[in-house]
């Protein structure tokens, strides 16, 4: 901390003295610290804490007040009828479907495309990747209307046609943005290497270029995972047979239909934790990439 | 790092021989130049296909509907500029912008204060900081329709989290989403709780700056608030900036929570733009004025994310 040097004893006591008492309020100012991250994170657990403890308590002690944070009795049969009065294993089979097409279309179709982007100079390249980079800013509302208009004359309405096929078709711009940042860190003489011994382009991106990306494959996997299992707005436009439903549209109705009369909040607390846990799940399993993949879009976007 | 490739003369002009125009490009696909553009835009090929398909033509066909009248069963029928006008002196639709745009301007600077802060704290070598990231992260990840269900229970009147944190601290209990003045308010409590995502960016981008900085404005005598003002600020500024457009962009849809928790009630103090565009559409059936909506919409926010790169972007200082 003190890098000042001094030649005059007198002088260094008094820093001495001086740094002392710093150090004491630096003391002082680190616990401070701590203790509005503290409150900041009793806040920030306080709903989820809600949400867990209501999911485990019977009908009676959900309305009880002031709140009783541990249930008493615990009822995990609350579970058990949530998960069945709506067939949320049905819809879990449902969204899996959705998930692992995204997933097939999103990790191949953009990863060649940012192959293409970070590796081959073709007349246009620029051009296109701004064009990339533009969608990007689209929102999704703004195309939401005519597309829907779209798919219903393609006679896709009622399947899950609509939240998978768009997919296979660059998996989107962002998708697209970091496989092109990561294949370009890769240096070029592997390439190059492989050119001479008449590798072909689609042999490079795929002996060399995937096996060494597997970070980045991973972060977008996680992404893609996030996105077709959190779609709300997807499902609730192109699917209308309760069959066919996902989790998070499942959920939803759940909601909408305990809209009259008592509303049973400890079998909906329930529903709700068991569509955030596969998430809270794979986010501490792979929480590395899940913060490198957010960071990667904010520092270099 | 694009690598130029120098084609030799000798391999792009021909002159030895004439060649009819189909022999030239049969010629061109042998050429380093030929091969790379094809082999390029082979490989970029599904997402150009994407662009012009879920893109380009929706964007387009948005364009011709916002002029026509439309309930997707009887034919289109072209009405000119009616749905402008409609819209014009639709009382809803200056509701829902309203509605979105004070969402916008409070939510917006409130989470980035926020998130700011927290990770200006986090940065301070604090002990356990891997496990404030962890926690100030979690609700980020929480399923918007899972959020939202958990969200209208922790905003019930009598039995509802923050209402029980209210009682405790002395304040009367509030009808949080049935009064139409407290019900906006009560959405923007709940998107403050996703500060975690700004705040990972930021805590990053804080990590980044070199202390040689610091060391420097130490030795001038400079003290913590000058150094966050001197210094922080200003090398942040790409990232505040980032958090700042991502922020508009994203307020400006916000959708599943007005659509799930309030459904626009009470008395439409919550009816967001997209929600009110989701209506007109999916539910009125009125795909022609729907797409004028989208429009709108877009515009507004082509328009705000224009103007903060006008007055903001030119102040931000990129480190490189």
């Amino acid at each position: 901390m003190n890098t000042e040097i001094t030649s005059d004893s007198t002088q260094t006591s008094q820093i001495q003295a001086v740094t002392k008492n710093l150090s004491g309020s630096a003391r002082i100012g680190r616990f401070i610290i701590f203790t509005i991250l503290l409150v900041g994170a009793v806040i920030m657990l306080a709903p989820l804490a809600f949400l867990i403890s209501s999911s485990l308590k019977n009908e009676t002690q959900v309305f009880q007040y002031p709140i009783q944070w541990l249930p008493d009795p615990v009822r995990w049969l609350n579970y058990l009828e949530a998960l069945t009065q709506k067939p949320f294993f049905l819809y879990f089979k449902n969204t899996m479907i959705i998930v692992v097409f995204n997933q097939i279309a999103i990790l191949l179709t953009s990863s060649l495309v940012g192959y293409g982007f970070a590796r081959i100079n073709f007349p246009g390249r620029d051009f296109w990747f701004g064009v990339a980079l533009a969608t990007m800013m689209l929102p999704y509302y703004v195309t939401m209307v005519p597309q829907f208009i779209l798919f219903s004359r393609l006679g896709w309405m009622d399947t899950y046609l609509p939240l998978i096929v768009p997919y296979f078709f660059g998996g989107g711009a962002f998708n697209v943005f970091l496989f092109r940042q990561f294949f370009r860190t890769i240096p070029e003489d592997l390439a190059d290497a492989a050119r001479i011994d008449g590798c072909s382009e689609l042999g490079i991106y795929w002996r060399i270029f995937v096996p060494l990306s597997t970070p980045v494959f991973i972060t977008v996997s996680i992404f893609t995972f996030l996105f077709s299992w959190n779609d709300f707005i997807g499902p609730l436009l192109y699917i209308n047979s309760p069959e066919k439903f996902t989790v998070a549209l499942g959920l939803a109705t759940y909601r909408s239909m305990m809209g009259v009369g008592r509303t049973r909040w400890d079998l909906l607390m329930a529903a709700s934790v068991t569509m955030t846990a596969p998430i809270v799940l794979l986010f501490f399993v792979l929480q590395r990439y899940f913060i490198k993949g957010v960071v990667m879009s904010g520092i270099k976007g | 790092m694009s690598k130029t490739i120098k084609y030799p003369a000798t391999q792009l002009a021909q002159p030895s021989r004439v060649r009819s125009g189909f022999g030239r490009v049969l010629h061109w696909f042998n050429t380093p130049r030929g091969r790379h553009t094809i082999t390029g835009y082979l490989f970029v090929s599904p997402f150009i296909l994407g662009v012009l398909l879920w893109a380009v033509y929706p964007a387009g066909m948005a364009g011709w509907l916002a002029f026509q009248k439309w309930n997707l069963i009887t034919p289109p029928q072209f009405t000119g500029l009616q749905n402008f006008q409609t819209m014009y002196s639709d009382v809803l639709f200056w509701k829902a912008l309203k509605v979105t745009s004070i969402f916008t301007f409070v939510s917006v600077p409130l989470s980035l204060i926020i998130s700011f802060a927290t990770a200006l704290l986090l940065n301070t070598k604090v002990r356990g900081l891997a496990v404030f990231r962890t926690i100030y992260y979690l609700p980020t990840i929480v399923p918007a329709v899972a959020s939202a269900v958990l969200w209208a229970w922790i905003l019930n009147t009598d039995f509802g989290l923050l209402n029980s944190v209210l009682h405790y601290f002395g304040f009367p209990k509030v009808a949080w989403l049935q009064e139409p003045e407290w019900a906006l308010p009560a959405i923007i409590l709940m998107s403050l709780w996703t500060v975690g995502q700004p705040m990972i960016i930021f805590l990053a981008g804080l990590q980044g700056i070199d202390d040689v900085y610091y060391e420097a404005a130490k030795i001038d005598g400079a003290g913590k608030w000058a150094q966050l003002i001197y210094i922080t600020i200003p090398m942040m500024s790409s990232v505040i900036f980032f958090n700042l457009v991502l922020g508009v962009i994203n307020s400006f849809q916000v959708f599943t929570a007005g659509y799930l928790i309030t459904n626009g009630a009470p008395q439409n103090s919550t009816l967001f733009f997209v929600l009110y565009l989701y209506r007109a559409g999916f539910q009125n059936l009125k795909m022609g004025y729907a797409a004028a909506l989208s429009w709108v919409l877009f515009f507004i926010i082509l328009a705000f994310t224009m103007i903060i790169f006008k007055t903001v972007g030119s102040r931000v200082y990129y480190q490189e």
